[in-house]
């Protein structure tokens, strides 16, 4: 069972996690300036890579916060996590750090 | 009673302690520290079981949990039985019951072992997929049943299991398992660091194969007087902590183990405080795993017969329980380590007819030492087959040309046949790690390479298997894992090893013979009946990868998970397709590396446990008038409250004429409920809800719709203005901690600068709903300082006030279409108010209704439900609620998604009625709809039915129903096509009482 750290309680186990979907999609919001293709681009298409992928997470059994996390989707293992609102990490750099 | 095969003295059994026990009936003695296997043994039993597909007598093959063969079901009664044990891990204890299994009549004779003689050329591999494809019908009716009752393993027990199991968890610094010689030294290594420390072993002692070693020494002690040292030295550290009977069957991400420890099986009478099983959810820091090798046997003609067994199990008999495997043997071998079980056996007292070894030149130390001791060595030959009904009788060995064609055979009579291929690391753990297998040509066999987890193997699980090495290897292991963790390890440590020479050999494949290759049966897969020939067939037949192969044969697929076998059949798939093994992959090894129980797994999440219950404040009420419950989630809601004499058609008949034409009372407590409160609560609700609330008035409620942000309807509720900051929501009962979670989603990354609390209050408020004419009579003495009248307190408001001089919130709604009033109090009021509300409804006959009557008086007025008439695919306009959009709000969830085109067709499935030509036909929810009577089939279906009862209120049925293009359609005849019948019925508009309203405001 993983462990996932949650920027707000720290690490803590997979079960108290919920996941959430794909991170950093933005919402088709009200308005109308969106054409169609880009608002079903945004409801439906997701990247779903081999690899590395910006992911959504709550710890739903703990401080119930809404979090984002990279995650390699091959190894399932977490490369990092951070609050909701804070901008894509550098996961090059990330990476870098890990392998050292 | 004796044991005529136990050895007059040695062995780890305590002869101060004699049990008994019996095998299909019969009475045997044993002693403590035996296993059902050695046991037997000792008293000459090897027929244990019937094959699975050719019900061929078989024997034991190993002395471990890799068996194959003798699997065993053991319980005195029904309620303690398990099926499927191996014999060999079976402790025993006095009064042990334990019977063979796959047989019938009886072991010795069983009429299934026909298929062998008769049937035996046509199971070839793939046997079920080509026999059993046709006709689709008879695979549940007649094929499936027919090969349960002929081929299989136990039986199920009769009775539920009366043990109890338990769960841990805990945490490790590092985790040794296995506690052969590489555990025993990793652990030693690992102990001293002072850091947090479990050892686990599946046997009832540690020390592995040091157990049935008496040859070596170790800085000049015995093995089993090191194993005793070892073990004290561990015990008395208290950062150590030793398990045993526990058996590490999984191997899940970051270091979290599954290990299952057996903990009253063993004992005869055990303290009934004690759980059966414990399971073990151990998280660690570092892990040491020190799983040791299986030996693997020769794949030659008859290598089944009861009597032949590999090699070094039959050494562990001897000198482990002092049960001697039989009086004569042949040894057949392609490795070194069956020279020293001949060694062994031969001081046991058994006789050794020859070793026959597939090698031209062996040159290992043990060689010479067997030769030494007078045992005929033939070198190059193999055996080519066995005789013998029950237990073999005789073994063929023939000799190698230089080609590596066996020639004519020479029988040799014995009762044993011993084997030995080589041995296999016991990687399972390793790659349920998700670690990468390495294949070690020189080995022969894949080893442990790129780690996915903090671990380390040591010892035979990674082909280090010479005594010396293997303790060395543990030490390593063991100080790696210290420093790893701590980063520090103490003062290294040597072992001196003396009596134990090096090995060397193994061998992969089918072993070659002079037999006819169409009749003759060398088994791989002993469990399931895989033979050298099926592999060949299905290579022949187009099989290229080993996972293709495996499923097509079935080998490794039994619940040993082809420990034995899996190798063997590696090396004659890449004989057969002339490819070398690393290429020809490995099949997945899964958890759990043995069986484990399912009440373990369960735990105490049995019966009452098995799931939370969720009652109202007054179900008890409701229990007492002899109330039927429906769950719904993991409530327990009043389904119908049926009088003496009444089915439920009666009950809900009688309940919805009550609401319709006096008073009925419902709890409604399971409703969820969410209280917004903020300054922004209003724009946070603007954004949640397709609705407008800025405008809504403090004291007035607006039913909700809830989408999500593709547009497609969510949740519903009513939702009461408390105050300017305070919103009182309620959604569906099973839908408010999904909406709760939406909102929180919403609230914390959308719309993170609105200052908005949200607050599940589900629980806090017990919910009273009166319905009917009278209801406003029955409420109106209990509640304080609200003016009941419509004028004052009109349909769709809320008050805060007393009720019964309970602090409640009132609210006048309606799901009924009656008249009606939903007393929010709190919960811990909610039983006392709802009996204050029953007797002052007493005079008019109040009627408690449960949720059926709820659902009958909701349809007759064409309320949805949302999950019901909804199925995650419906807009708001397409169930009729177009009504509830704020069409002239910027922004709300799903509010784009809305105008996307494909969410205005006019063919989209929309709401509507039904009412059949048949008014007493009652259509079936979920049943297909069609335009056309006479359709050809496949029919298209144009919609199905939501929702349908038989309405009380208009004595005929009434339906609900999603149709495509519906609105257009009203008035037209749709059909319902059904097994026994094409059903006519009229679409019509989805409201079949009080169109206006008029009861509502009543
Ligand atoms: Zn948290």
């Amino acid at each position: 069972m993983l462990i996932i750290n949650c920027p707000i309680c720290g690490p803590r186990p997979e079960i108290e996690f919920r996941y959430g979907g794909e991170a950093h999609v933005a919402r088709p919001a009200g308005t109308e300036t969106l054409d169609d293709q880009t608002v079903a681009d945004r409801l439906y298409m997701r990247t779903n890579p081999k690899g590395l992928h910006f992911e959504r997470w709550r710890h739903a059994h703990g401080c119930g916060k809404y979090f984002n996390a990279v995650r390699d989707t091959v190894s399932d293992f977490f490369v990092t996590t951070y609050k909701a609102g804070e901008p894509k990490p550098d996961v090059a750099a990330l990476l870098k750090d890990q392998a050292r | 009673m004796s044991a005529p095969f136990r050895l007059p003295a040695g062995g780890r059994i305590d002869r101060s302690k004699p049990l008994s026990f019996s095998f299909d009936g019969k009475s045997y003695p044993g002693f403590a520290g035996d296993t059902l296997a050695s046991a037997l043994i000792a008293s000459g039993v090897h027929l244990m079981g019937r094959s699975f597909k050719y019900h061929r007598p078989r024997g034991f093959l190993t002395a471990g949990p890799d068996e194959p063969n003798a699997l065993v079901g053991v319980g005195a009664s029904d309620d303690r039985y398990t099926p499927n044990l191996r014999a060999p891990v079976v402790e025993l204890h006095d009064g042990l019951v334990a019977e063979s299994q796959n047989r019938w009549p009886s072991l010795s004779f069983d009429v299934g072992a026909i298929n062998d003689v008769l049937l035996g050329r046509f199971i070839p591999a793939g046997f079920y997929y080509k026999t059993f494809m046709w006709p689709k019908s008879f695979w549940k009716s007649v094929y499936e049943p027919k090969i349960r009752a002929a081929a299989g393993l136990g039986r199920p027990p009769k009775d539920p299991d009366s043990a109890r199991y338990t769960q841990v968890y805990h945490h490790t610094d590092i985790l040794v398992i296995g506690t052969g010689p590489a555990g025993l030294a990793a652990a030693l290594a690992a102990a001293k660091s002072g850091l947090r420390v479990l050892v686990c072993d599946e046997q009832p002692e540690f020390g592995g194969s040091l157990l049935h070693d008496l040859s070596s020494s170790i800085d000049g002690k015995t093995p089993a007087q090191f194993v005793a040292d070892a073990v004290a030295d561990l015990a008395r550290q208290p950062n150590v902590t030793l398990l045993t009977r526990t058996t590490a069957f999984g191997y899940t991400p970051h270091n979290m183990i599954g290990l299952i420890e057996r903990v009253t099986d063993h004992i005869a009478h055990a303290d009934p405080k004690l759980p059966r099983e414990r399971m073990w959810h151990v998280r660690a820091g570092e892990v040491v795993l020190a799983t040791g090798a299986i030996e693997r046997p020769l794949v030659f003609p008859e290598n089944d017969r009861p009597g032949v067994m590999l090699a070094d199990a039959a050494r562990a008999y001897a000198n482990r329980w002092a049960a001697k495997p039989g009086s004569r043997a042949v040894v057949a071998t392609a490795d070194d380590g069956a020279y020293r079980a001949a060694l062994d056996l031969k001081a046991a007292g058994v006789e050794i007819a020859l070793i026959a070894d597939m090698r031209a030149n062996p040159t290992g130390a043990l060689v010479a030492q067997a030769r030494a001791a007078g045992i005929r060595v033939e070198t190059g030959s193999v055996v080519t087959g066995t005789r013998g009904r029950l237990r073999v009788k005789t073994a063929h060995v023939a000799r190698l040309d230089a080609n590596g064609n066996a020639g004519a055979p020479e029988p040799f009579a014995c009762d044993l046949v011993l084997m030995s291929g080589g041995w296999t690391p016991t990687v399972h753990l390793f790659s349920q790690s998700r670690g990468k297998l390495r294949w070690d040509e020189a080995l022969g066999a894949y080893v442990p390479g790129t780690s996915a987890e903090r671990e380390r193997s040591a010892g035979g699980c990674r082909g280090v298997y010479d005594l010396q090495a293997v303790l060395a290897d543990g030490t390593a292991a063991g100080e790696d894992a210290v420093r790893a963790a701590k980063g520090m390890p103490g003062p290294s440590r040597g072992f001196m090893v003396t009596g134990s020479p090096a090995t060397s050999g193994g061998y992969l494949g089918a072993v070659p013979h002079d037999r006819n290759p169409a009749t003759v049966k060398a088994f791989v897969d002993f469990q399931n009946d895989v033979t050298a020939k099926d592999l060949k067939l299905a290579t022949r037949e187009g099989m290229r990868s080993i996972e293709h192969v495996k499923r097509y044969t079935t080998t490794g697929m039994a619940t040993d998970q082809g420990k034995t076998s899996n190798m063997n059949a590696l090396g004659i798939v890449s004989d057969s397709l002339k490819t070398p093994i690393p290429q020809i992959g490995l099949t997945t090894f899964r958890m759990p590396y043995t069986p484990v129980t399912f009440g373990a797994f369960a735990g105490a999440s049995r019966g009452d446990l098995f799931d939370p219950v969720r009652r109202t404040p007054a179900h008890d009420w409701a229990v007492a008038e002899g109330a039927t419950f429906e769950p719904v989630g993991q409530w327990k809601r009043a389904w119908w409250f049926p009088k003496a004499g009444e089915d439920m058609h009666a009950a809900v008949d009688r309940e919805v004429k009550a609401i319709r034409t006096s008073v009925g009372l419902f709890d409604a407590s399971t409703l969820g409920k969410i209280e917004v409160v903020g300054p922004d609560a209003a724009k946070f609700m603007e954004l949640m809800y397709t609705n407008a609330w800025a405008k809504l008035g403090v004291g007035r409620c607006r039913y909700g719709v809830m989408l999500r942000e593709d547009g497609f309807v969510m949740d519903d509720g009513v939702i009461g203005r408390i105050a300017d900051d305070r919103f009182h929501v309620t959604t569906t009962t099973g839908g408010a901690p999904r909406v709760l979670a939406h909102m929180e989603d919403y609230l914390q990354t959308e719309f993170p600068h609105l200052d908005v609390w949200l607050t599940s209050i589900t629980e806090q408020w017990a919910v009273i709903a009166v319905q009917g004419p009278k209801a406003r009579e029955v409420i109106a003495p209990l509640v304080d300082g609200v003016d009941l009248s419509t004028a004052a307190f009109p349909h769709m408001s809320v008050r805060e006030c007393k009720v019964c001089g309970v602090p409640a919130r009132l609210f006048r709604v309606s799901f009924t279409g009656e008249l009606g009033f939903e007393i929010n109090v709190p919960a811990d009021y909610g039983r006392a108010v709802w009996e204050a509300v029953h007797a002052s409804g007493k005079p008019f006959g109040i009627t408690p209704y449960g949720t059926e009557a709820m659902h009958v008086a909701r349809a007759e007025k064409g309320y949805i439900i949302v999950g019901q008439e909804t199925d995650g695919t419906a807009t708001p306009d397409d169930v009729g609620l177009g009504w509830a959009i704020g069409k002239t709000k910027p922004d709300f969830v799903g509010k784009r998604a809305l105008a996307r085109p494909s969410m205005a067709n006019a063919d989209r499935k929309q709401l509507v009625g039904l009412l059949t030509k048949d008014p007493k036909t009652t259509l079936e929810e979920g049943a297909q709809i069609v335009a056309d009577a006479h359709v050809e089939m496949p029919a298209r279906m144009i919609g199905h039915v939501t929702s349908s009862y038989q309405s009380p209120t208009l004595g005929r049925s009434i339906a609900m129903a999603m149709v495509k293009g519906g609105r257009a359609r009203i008035g037209s005849s749709l059909f319902v096509p059904m097994p026994d019948g094409v059903i006519e019925a009229t679409v019509v508009e989805p409201i079949f009482y009080d169109k206006e309203g008029a009861r509502l405001d009543a």
